[in-house]
């Protein structure tokens, strides 16, 4: 039976800061910064903006482009985040209200640094491949973290996308998906703490570029291709230079991996990374089109997948939402100030 | 039913009064207005309170009880009943008090308006005024009352029902008789330009198109009309008193640049009174936000839809302008706004002229006064008339 | 800490619309209403859920200067009446939109947002607010 994605709705929210604006606060040389790790700019959730409503968004985009499924047939919300808006209640809860999707169904929360989103589509896949449910919903969204002055505060933005899959009508075939885990303390963030710590340096080699190319090359022996038999790469982006290193290291071309790099427009979206860039290829795709994913989470580990686009996508009803681009037109960019308000990084009476 | 007549009037001074608690300004008003009846306070034998949120204001329930206590009622065990309708919580408090002696159950009766806002903080005062709208789906969803009179505005601008100047007039208008006022909280009249120019509250709104955050209180003595003469020689005949309902969340109706609970009550108070809108000298309408002087005016009867805006602007409503005079008391924007007085205080404006003792505002041979007193967006409102007799 | 009951019972109405239906007259109702005010008796029975269009337009609309503190963040915040395009009229915030471009008859579409929390620790409330349809 193919398992694969049915649908799919992507949502950044709309405001900017660049990082020149950020080192301008803190006595840093921020467009070096920004163009070190190609991060030209990064998206800012709204106040009254979180996880939530942004997993709710892409959902409900995701429910647009596919009216004729019933969302009570979905068996399975699974929401991969890093920014929960609570620690305990989750978040996926909310957002299966927000489809109609309750109340007999599974949910849960889910956690795995960058790579939360891409392991709700492979619990997802488990359960629709075994049919123990028709559709599971898998988000990944964030909006992440940087404490003030640290090099996070640059990259860490806010956005998601949701994943509806199923083994009817489906748009894009996942041929297979496997991971590649280990225990590599690169980054966290303990219980209670408002802002994560990282490794520095340490969050290279031996973290993102060991368990990316790792996994990738499990995928590829596995299924005995080549980067060139691939028309689009997606891999974990915490800013844009990783990617396109990774991307040269495993032998995929700069062409192969443009749609699905945001992040130099975007900033880091934490677990919404991979599930945006995929749906930004998406948007792009056509039949027969091949793509490769690799999602990295600090912790470590990373899930790789290779997927191939059916016809069916000739059928699906993308215009029903905004396509990425059509996203991330017209931003508003913010000064430090407002951006710390919005943020809620300037204490206030309560 | 009998007919009941006014025999005596008092009202605190409205502002920030911040040397007054609630049960003084309650009992001042009083002890006025049992003085202006010539009574010894043992006539009374029913008092009613018109009060909004002692509750959230001054973390006060059971007011009823307080004002009876502190106005030495209780001493004859009277009944003494709190009446709440948002904005229009006096206006009411009076008509139940009408109805009261008006039956016969009661004879002389006290009705007392009352609102002790300044000591909360200016964010939880707006708190307690965006709750007489919808609190789950008006307030709860961060719609508060000046922005729905704000949108109001909006929409009657956009309809060519009012200029933004003709609304601004309102304000104008008030504050031209509050200077008049000595017991009004602002006694200084405003140019246009300063209303237009004020700081933002909701757009298009002012702050010069809200009523103030004021403390005061009022009173009034009511008996049968035929007992009137052995009390005073200056009464007033109470010739209606009409109140309307409307839905609570303003979204809910077909138009919202009208408030049909006024035409309700106002057709009801003509009926009561026997009279028409032509009849009226002096009016005394509920301006907690400009645009709803306009509304008033129109949805009263007394000027067609379009045109009270430019009787405003054209300074037609003056005490001395000869035709309907518009809150000579300085309205709830230039008196002030202690929201359970106010429908109370409307009355004892209406009574200074009716019996000519309005001193420098007084309108010339005014026979009917009309005062209309609006709960939230016009959810609740009442219209009464009084009468010279 | 206000009750979370309070808001859990609302969620049909906050998260996605939900109002009621006279099937007697066919009129719809927001937020929902246990019976017709125009029908009454006759609709006793007959009221029945129904999802009002999250698309509609803007009737009217303020900014608010004079903000509430759960919207200190984001002030000055509009808010609109808005006429879905079901011809219901229902009032709520217009956000992700700079307040010189707002205007009668604009298209909008409602989305879920945070409406208010119970301080830092309490629970969160989610809400419709509209933001612009282009």
């Amino acid at each position: 039976m193919d398992v694969g994605i049915v649908s799919y709705g992507a949502y950044v929210p709309r405001y900017r800061i660049k990082p020149e604006e950020i080192g301008r606060i803190w006595g840093v040389d921020g467009k070096a910064m920004g163009k070190g790790l190609m991060i030209y700019q990064k998206s800012v959730p709204s106040p009254d903006e979180d996880v939530v409503t942004i997993a709710t968004e892409a959902a409900r985009d995701m429910m647009a482009r596919v009216p004729d499924v019933n969302p009570e047939d979905i068996g399975a919300v699974y929401v991969g985040s890093e920014s929960h808006p609570y620690a305990v209640k989750p978040t996926a809860t909310i957002v299966a209200e927000s489809i109609d999707a309750t109340p007999a169904m599974t949910a849960a929360d889910m956690e795995f640094a960058c790579k939360a989103g891409t392991a709700g589509i492979q619990a997802c896949m488990g359960l629709v491949g075994s049919e123990m449910v028709e559709y599971g919903v898998a988000i990944g969204a964030d909006t992440s973290q940087g404490a003030p002055g640290d090099a996070l505060e640059y990259s860490a933005s806010a956005g998601g996308a949701a994943y509806l899959i199923g083994t009817k009508n489906i748009i894009a075939k996942i041929n297979k998906t496997l991971s590649f885990t280990t225990d590599t303390p690169d980054f966290w963030r303990r219980e209670g703490q408002p802002y994560p710590l990282h490794g520095g340096r340490f969050t290279g080699e031996p973290a993102y570029f060991r368990h990316i190319t790792s996994a990738a090359k499990m995928m590829m022996e596995a299924m005995e291709t080549k980067p060139e038999d691939y028309t689009y790469a997606v891999f974990h982006q915490p800013n844009g230079k990783f990617p396109t290193r990774v991307a040269k290291q495993l032998g995929f071309t700069p062409e192969q991996i443009e749609y699905g790099l945001l992040t130099p427009n975007i900033g880091n979206t934490y677990s919404g990374a991979v599930p945006l860039g995929l749906a930004n290829v998406l948007d792009h795709a056509k039949p027969g089109d091949r793509i490769f994913v690799t999602s990295y989470g600090s912790g470590a580990g990373s899930d790789a997948f290779d997927i191939t686009v059916t016809n069916e996508i000739e059928n699906y009803k993308r215009e029903n939402a905004p396509t990425i681009e059509r996203v991330l037109e017209n931003p508003v960019y913010l000064d430090y100030g407002t951006y710390a308000k919005y943020k809620g990084k300037i204490l206030m009476s309560e | 039913m009998r007919d009941v007549a006014i025999i005596g009037v008092g009202a605190t001074k409205f502002g920030e009064l911040w040397n007054k608690s609630f049960r003084s300004l309650g009992i001042e008003a009083g002890m006025k207005a049992i003085e202006d009846a010539n009574l010894s306070g043992d006539e009374i034998d029913g008092l009613f309170i018109g009060n909004m949120s002692a509750g959230r204001f001054i973390n006060q329930q059971h007011v009823d009880a307080l004002i009876a206590d502190y106005s030495g009622m209780v001493t004859n065990h009277i009944p003494a009943t709190r009446v709440e309708a948002g904005g229009a919580s006096g206006g009411v408090a009076f008509r139940e008090a009408v109805m009261a002696v008006a039956s016969g159950i009661h004879n002389t009766v006290m009705v007392g308006g009352a609102e002790k806002m300044t000591d909360l903080d200016d964010a939880s005062i707006n708190s307690v005024m965006d709750a007489t709208a919808d609190a789950e789906w008006e307030a709860g969803m961060g719609i508060t009352l000046a922005s729905n009179y704000a949108m109001i505005a909006r929409r009657m601008i956009h309809d060519h029902i009012a200029t933004r100047e003709e609304i601004a007039a309102v304000s104008v208008n008030s504050h031209f008789h509050g200077a008049l006022n000595p017991g009004a909280q602002f006694r200084k009249a405003v140019p246009i330009e300063t209303v237009l120019k004020s700081g933002a509250v909701a757009t298009p709104l002012g702050m010069f198109d809200c009523a103030p955050i004021s403390d005061g209180a009022a009173a009034i003595i009511l008996c049968p009309l035929e007992e009137a003469k052995k009390h005073t020689d200056s009464y007033v005949k109470v010739s209606a008193v009409a109140q309307a309902s409307d839905t609570l969340a303003l979204f809910q109706r077909d138009c919202i640049t009208e408030f049909k609970a006024t035409q309700a009550a106002a057709a009801r108070a003509y009926e009561m009174a026997g009279i028409t809108a032509r009849d009226i000298n002096v009016a005394e309408i509920h301006d907690d936000y400009t645009v709803a002087g306009i509304m008033a005016m129109q949805d009263l009867g007394i000027y067609k839809t379009g045109e009270a805006g430019k009787a405003f602007l054209n300074e037609e409503t003056h005490f001395d302008a000869g035709n309907v005079a518009v809150n000579t008391s300085g309205g709830l924007k230039a008196r002030g706004y202690p929201i359970g007085a106010a429908g109370v205080a409307q009355i004892v404006e209406l009574t200074e002229q009716l019996r000519n003792s309005a001193e420098v505002r007084q309108v010339k041979d005014a026979k009917y006064g009309l005062a209309q007193s609006a709960g939230g967006n016009g959810s609740a409102v009442t219209v009464s008339i009084l009468e010279v007799i | 800490m206000a009750s979370v009951a309070k808001e859990w019972r609302e969620i049909p109405g906050r998260y996605n619309l939900q109002g009621t239906k006279c099937e007697n007259c066919g009129k719809i109702y927001f937020p929902s209403r246990s019976f017709c005010p125009k029908c009454r008796r006759d609709s006793i029975g007959k009221m029945t859920p129904v999802k009002l269009d999250r698309k509609g337009f803007v009737y009217t609309f303020s900014v608010v200067h004079e903000a509430p503190d759960c919207n200190n963040r984001q002030k000055p915040y509009a808010v609109v009446m808005v006429k879905t395009s079901d011809d219901i009229l229902l009032s709520g915030q217009l956000v992700d939109v700079e307040p010189e471009n707002i205007e009668i008859g604009m298209p909008v579409r409602a989305v879920l947002r945070k409406l208010d929390a119970d301080g830092p620790a309490g629970i969160i409330h989610y809400g419709f607010k509209f933001v612009p349809d282009y």
